[in-house]
């Protein structure tokens, strides 16, 4: 949306492709819908309107409910919207793909009731809807918020279950006075920590071995170890998170050369400071370009538009430079927080090589011990897990399992994870049909 | 054993859509996805995999695909991507998606 803005205002016609129904993203999600509900999650998520009003005002065509299944080189995409696909071309595409939370696999966390984190903050921002005797569990500075805003609901969860331990705080000590740039964030942080601690949630740390089963009712047992022991809580919803990882299939399919980032244990596309890409006219920008929250997304995307701006000759590399002073000092300072957080909230090596018996691709049912044994037959890639037992081969497309085959390949050695390199991701990078395929086609040709 | 939903209602305010799921008539507010819908009608799965194993609706962000469902006989039909409309017709998509039966020509 920033980077919209800014080129609109820099003299470019603009078409904002978004695959949801209304602007915001995940982050700021239905926020325009401005629900009497949305007074539970607080400040920041109601600052997304002035965003909303300004992409408004700018001139920007907006394509709501657009999904982008193919780019290429040329650059030009290929979109679909209530399922009529068609071809979009443009001097310069700027991919803004955002961000998933990284799957949490343990076994049962396929049954109904388990559910992420993010999808219950969705449900509260788009349905008001707040889950009834539910228990979070994993690690990551969302999981606080979630728990802060179902506190506000009057809705508080039942238990937090956290797998941070004390080693990974010390781990992440060393990154402290860096993260004290961004002393705002730290205290937001506190602040939800508090709030929780207020509230009486119960709290288990340093937790390990979930595991998830389910009664004739449909409610979750859901055990794990803490400080020793083997809890168990029912619960009717259980809520994982364990971070959050790039969504790379656009850029991937894209052609664009992917780089490892050790400290969040996930691949993102390589850029220069501007968000520019090895593939001519292709600019990347936002959590799809490196995870950093809404407001590092807003400086990239203002910095990726004035380079767009620059390279089609409207500014001046001068003038970009001058301009770019503002958007460059919010992204160190919003940069700075993620080294001590990446570190404190690192996923924990039985998320990333989860027991034999869980279900790793949840598309095609393929068991953490159907990948290693595919590996004692001597697979070595992702390629080999896929054609021989087809995980990562169904309508999700690995979006669900790639992170964790990944895991496996590498025993959870995170130091390894990165000599793997990324699968294939393919047009189209989601699943449209045959009939609106073969339309295209027909309409390419009229046009030729 | 029918299982109860596991959220509150959404609250109700504002225009409502009428659709049918799996022959139960439901009524949510205009607006929302339609596996949200589901998800405050009951708490069971709402398809399955080729092995049988029950899901539901995952990650509310068109990332999982667990929460296929089959919309006026198309099947493979993301519900979290989809709004509820008045009069549509939803099923519970079991198993692999077919290619034959879908009316989506």
């Amino acid at each position: 949306m920033s980077a919209a803005i800014t080129a609109a205002d820099g003299g470019l016609r603009v078409l904002l492709l978004d695959e949801q129904a209304q602007p915001g993203g995940q982050i700021y999600r239905n926020v325009g819908a401005r629900l009497a509900t949305h007074s539970w999650l607080g400040k920041d998520y109601a600052s997304g309107l002035r965003l909303l009003d300004a992409l408004a005002q700018s001139g920007v065509t907006v394509q709501s409910g657009a999904t982008v299944w193919r780019v290429d080189s040329g650059p030009r995409v290929v979109w679909s919207q209530n399922g009529i696909s068609q071809v979009t071309t443009a001097s310069h595409i700027l991919l803004a793909s955002g961000a998933q939370e990284r799957p949490v696999p343990f076994p049962g966390w396929t049954l109904p009731g388990v559910m992420t984190a993010g999808a219950a903050q969705i449900l509260m921002k788009t349905a008001g809807m707040l889950p009834k005797d539910a228990v979070l569990a994993g690690s990551g500075p969302l999981l606080y918020l979630v728990a802060a805003q179902m506190i506000d609901a009057g809705c508080p969860p039942k238990a937090l279950v956290e797998t941070q331990t004390p080693r990974m705080m010390l781990r992440a000590f060393p990154h402290l006075p860096k993260a004290l740039l961004s002393a705002g964030t730290l205290l937001k942080g506190l602040r939800l920590i508090g709030k929780i601690r207020a509230a009486g949630v119960r709290r288990y740390k340093g937790a390990s071995s979930f595991a998830a089963t389910s009664d004739d009712s449909g409610m979750i047992n859901f055990s794990f170890r803490s400080k020793g022991r083997l809890e168990n809580l029912t619960c009717a919803v259980l809520l994982t998170h364990q971070g959050v990882i790039l969504s790379t299939h656009m850029s991937r399919a894209a052609g664009i050369t992917h780089e490892w980032n050790a400290a969040q244990v996930a691949f993102q596309p390589s850029c220069d400071i501007w968000g520019a890409t090895d593939r001519p006219g292709l600019h990347v920008a936002g959590d799809g370009a490196g995870i950093g929250g809404a407001e590092a997304a807003c400086a990239a995307g203002t910095l990726a538009a004035l380079d767009i701006l620059r390279a089609s000759g409207h500014i001046s590399a001068n003038t970009r430079n001058q301009r770019a002073a503002t958007a460059r000092a919010t992204l160190f300072r919003t940069r700075a927080i993620r080294p001590f957080l990446d570190a404190a909230y690192a996923p924990p090596a039985e998320i990333l090589s989860p027991p034999d018996q869980t279900i790793i691709c949840r598309c095609e049912d393929v068991t953490a011990r159907a990948i290693r044994q595919g590996m004692s037959e001597g697979a070595a890639g992702h390629r080999q897990i896929k054609s021989s037992l087809r995980a990562g081969m169904g309508p999700c497309q690995g979006r669900m399992c790639d992170s964790t085959v990944r895991g496996i390949l590498s025993a959870g050695n995170t130091s390894r994870m990165g000599d793997i390199a990324p699968p294939r991701a393919r047009t189209p990078i989601k699943p449209i049909t045959f009939g609106e395929m073969a339309a295209l086609t027909t309409h390419s040709e009229d046009t030729a | 054993m029918k299982i109860v939903s596991r959220f509150q209602p959404p609250p109700k305010t504002g225009a409502t859509a009428e659709f049918e799921y799996e022959g139960a008539s439901i009524t949510a507010p205009q607006g929302i996805s339609l596996a949200a819908a589901l998800l405050a009608h009951s708490g069971a799965y709402t398809r399955q995999t080729a092995g049988g194993d029950a899901r539901a609706a995952f990650c509310m962000m068109g990332v999982c695909f667990e929460c296929l469902v089959e919309v006026d006989g198309l099947p493979n039909t993301q519900a979290c991507m989809t709004e509820v409309r008045q009069g549509m017709v939803v099923r519970r998509q079991i198993g692999l998606r077919r290619l034959n039966g879908c009316n989506d020509s």
